[in-house]
């Protein structure tokens, strides 16, 4: 206020700090290491928090919940084996958002390539019943994967050849399938002995994937390892992957330098749409042995959650897909004491909240302003 | 023209939430910052509408309710992504995820209950006698109206005064609006803010006025064609209001194609508005492959005072 601007000098930043006062101001500081693994911690735990007034407000001990959800999660064997039965549809699914993020593409269209290949994996048993299994259920991956791919694709033209945002087309697609998922279980697929169940009649043994002992654990867990190991391998040892970590560092470079990254984003949406469609195949084949309405919580956007959670690293995958596995069945669980399973859904995003914030405060730098 | 004015109507009553939902999303858009919370806050808007109305009773209040609820949820929004500068797609994404399941959580016990007609309509009788016209407007709720009012408002305000120029140069270029003494973060809250409200207003709309009953995820993808309305209206609206009536007629077309007594099943016809949105964009963006979109200059780029150059 003291300080007198020079006659005729211009001056263009009215704000700034005046000299001798205190203030502070926030920086990030790019230098720093994306998240220390503590402030995912901290982004769960006040995720949990916030929502544990929402349901103290709802006249429920928070604490009485949470123990419910974790003792349904991992407290037996029977909740591990279901908790690493969801995991399976959600790694597969979070790996293939992943090596979409790695381009910057944002498939949020997982949930109806999971449909696709659902569907696809279905067709086979309602058009081939008698195949034997060893030809039943290869059939089912390939026609599910692409089917799934095809989803990806049909996300991925739009965007390479008209400029179209990713996000709206993945999501538009994930209506479609849902809806021609509807129609097939409601109408020409339906159980014909199935007394109006909205479902497709049970998959033979020839169909299914095999499970471990008495479990519900499949072998779709199998698909899963594979996959994040193959992922791992191409994105770190191959050329194909160092061109997609360039694209997603830093496009226009990776253009000047001859990268043709219209072509790796349709590879990309079909390898990430056919993950997804195999996961489809697995959860219809290894799971409920039928498709059937409603066949998923929401796995595709789940996987989203669990790719940003894992920062698209191979091992986060697959612990954040435990986690969020052991997230669903906490959120059946809760059930038994009256409370709706979307606490899991609420949850799930409110760590995404948080991590999201987290994930800039690590970077943050607070600094006193000269 | 007895079929015209019914499909114009239907057009009108299912475009009337996604034309607030699209202006809110301009308002929100033209300052910069991406907003794909839509689907979200609309969803929260309609659960908060139907408690609060199935409680109290009053449309005041419920209105009220909605403001706060979206405001507040705006203002989570505006601190994440103007503050924190985090990833405005992400945020987006976190925004549909967590009200999408807190809404559900929310409106549990009120599932399914009908809503009474809540939003009164206005009668004009002068305007009701006039042939055509008295069709269509002689009966329309006060929503809707506010919904034509609130688009020339936005038409004049944005085009026509100072506050628009500077809302239009925050979008544009942050840095020279800055030096220009605009304070772009605090206008960046405030328009966060105020878009944040008007679609939760759309998502009470859709609740009071055209489906009266909650349903977990009764937004049905409208918050997501709102983002690709705004594309197709560049930003503008008075285009808004076509393209939402526009798409609130294809959202009607597959009830009327049922009505007409065709053998296609419903479901394919509910695929219409999703496949047309996809293909709309297509066509804009074949169009526009070597013009400017239209869209805000700065958009999804979080300014960073201490980096401007």
């Amino acid at each position: 206020m003291n300080e007198q601007p020079v006659p005729g000098a211009l001056t263009l930043d009215n704000k700034a700090p005046k000299p001798g006062r205190f203030s502070l101001r926030l920086e990030i500081d790019s230098s720093r290491p994306g998240n220390p693994w503590w402030v995912t911690i901290v982004s769960i735990l006040l995720a949990l928090v916030v929502c544990g007034v929402f349901i103290a407000a709802n006249g429920m001990n928070p604490v009485t919940v949470y123990a419910k959800m974790l003792q349904g999660a991992f407290g037996s064997e029977f909740g591990i084996t279901e908790t690493l039965v969801k995991s399976i549809p959600l790694l597969l699914c979070g790996i293939g958002v992943a090596i979409a993020y790695r381009i910057s593409i944002w498939n949020i269209g997982a949930e109806g390539q999971f449909a696709a290949g659902a569907i696809a994996a279905t067709a086979v048993t309602i058009y081939f019943p008698d195949l034997p299994g060893y030809f039943a259920i290869p059939l089912m991956i390939v026609f599910s994967v692409a089917a799934g791919g095809l989803w990806g694709l049909l996300t991925a033209i739009p965007r390479t050849y008209f400029q179209v945002n990713e996000l709206i087309t993945s999501l538009m697609l994930n209506y479609v399938a849902l809806l021609a998922m509807d129609y097939v279980v409601f109408g020409p697929w339906k159980d014909p002995k199935g007394f109006n169940f909205p479902g497709t009649p049970m998959f033979t043994d020839a169909q299914s994937l095999p499970v471990l002992g008495d479990t519900r654990l499949h072998a779709g867990l199998l698909f899963g390892i594979i996959a994040v190991l193959l992922y791992a391998f191409t994105v770190r040892y191959t050329r194909w992957g160092y061109e997609l970590r360039l694209i997603g560092a830093n496009a226009e470079a990776a253009k000047n330098a001859g990268i043709r990254i219209g072509r790796h984003i349709l590879v990309v949406m079909i390898i990430s749409g056919g993950l997804a469609g195999l996961a489809g195949m697995s959860e219809v084949a290894g799971v409920s042995h039928r498709l059937m309405y409603g066949i998923s919580p929401g796995y595709g956007y789940t996987a989203i959650i669990v790719a940003w959670l894992a920062k698209l690293n191979p091992v986060g995958l697959i612990v954040a897909s435990v986690l969020f596995g052991g997230l669903i069945v906490g959120g059946y669980s809760v059930q038994t004491i009256g409370l709706p399973s979307s606490i899991s859904d609420m949850l799930q995003g409110a760590i995404l909240f948080f991590l999201i914030a987290g994930g800039v405060i690590g970077k943050l730098r607070v600094r006193r302003a000269v | 023209m007895e079929v015209w004015i019914q499909v114009l109507n239907a057009a009108i009553a299912s475009g009337t939430p996604l034309l607030f939902a699209t202006l809110g999303g301009i308002l929100i858009e033209r300052c910069g910052i991406i907003q794909l919370g839509a689907e979200g806050l609309m969803l929260m808007g309609a659960v908060t509408a139907c408690l609060t109305y199935l409680h109290t009773g009053s449309l005041t209040l419920t209105l009220l309710a909605v403001f706060a609820v979206s405001a507040l949820l705006g203002l989570i929004h505006a601190s994440l992504t103007v503050s924190l500068r985090t990833n405005q797609i992400v945020t987006g994404l976190a925004m549909t995820l967590f009200s999408s399941g807190f809404s559900a959580y929310l409106g549990k016990s009120v599932s399914g209950n009908p809503v009474p007609l809540a939003v009164p309509k206005l009668h004009l009788t002068w305007i009701e006698g006039v042939p055509v016209i008295g069709d269509i407007f002689g009966r329309l709720d006060v929503l809707t109206w506010a919904s034509f009012v609130l688009v020339i408002v936005m038409h004049l305000f944005i085009h026509r005064t100072s506050w628009g120029l500077h809302l239009r140069a925050i979008g544009d270029n942050p840095p020279t609006a800055d030096v220009m003494g605009i304070r772009v973060n605090a206008l960046r809250y405030v328009y966060i803010t105020a878009g944040s409200m008007l679609i939760g207003l759309a998502g009470a709309d859709l609740l009071l006025v055209y489906t009266p009953s909650w349903i977990e995820g009764m937004t049905a993808g409208r918050g997501w064609i709102a983002v690709a309305l705004i594309i197709f209206a560049r930003w503008n609206p008075v285009r808004a209001l076509l393209c939402a009536y526009f798409f609130g007629m294809l959202d009607t077309l597959g009830f009327r194609i049922q009505l007409l007594g065709s053998e296609v099943p419903s479901y394919f016809l509910k695929m219409i508005p999703y496949i047309v949105t996809i293909l709309v964009l297509m066509a804009l963006g074949w169009r526009n492959r070597n013009k400017p979109s239209g869209a805000p200059e700065s958009l999804g780029v979080p300014y960073i005072r201490e980096q401007r150059y």
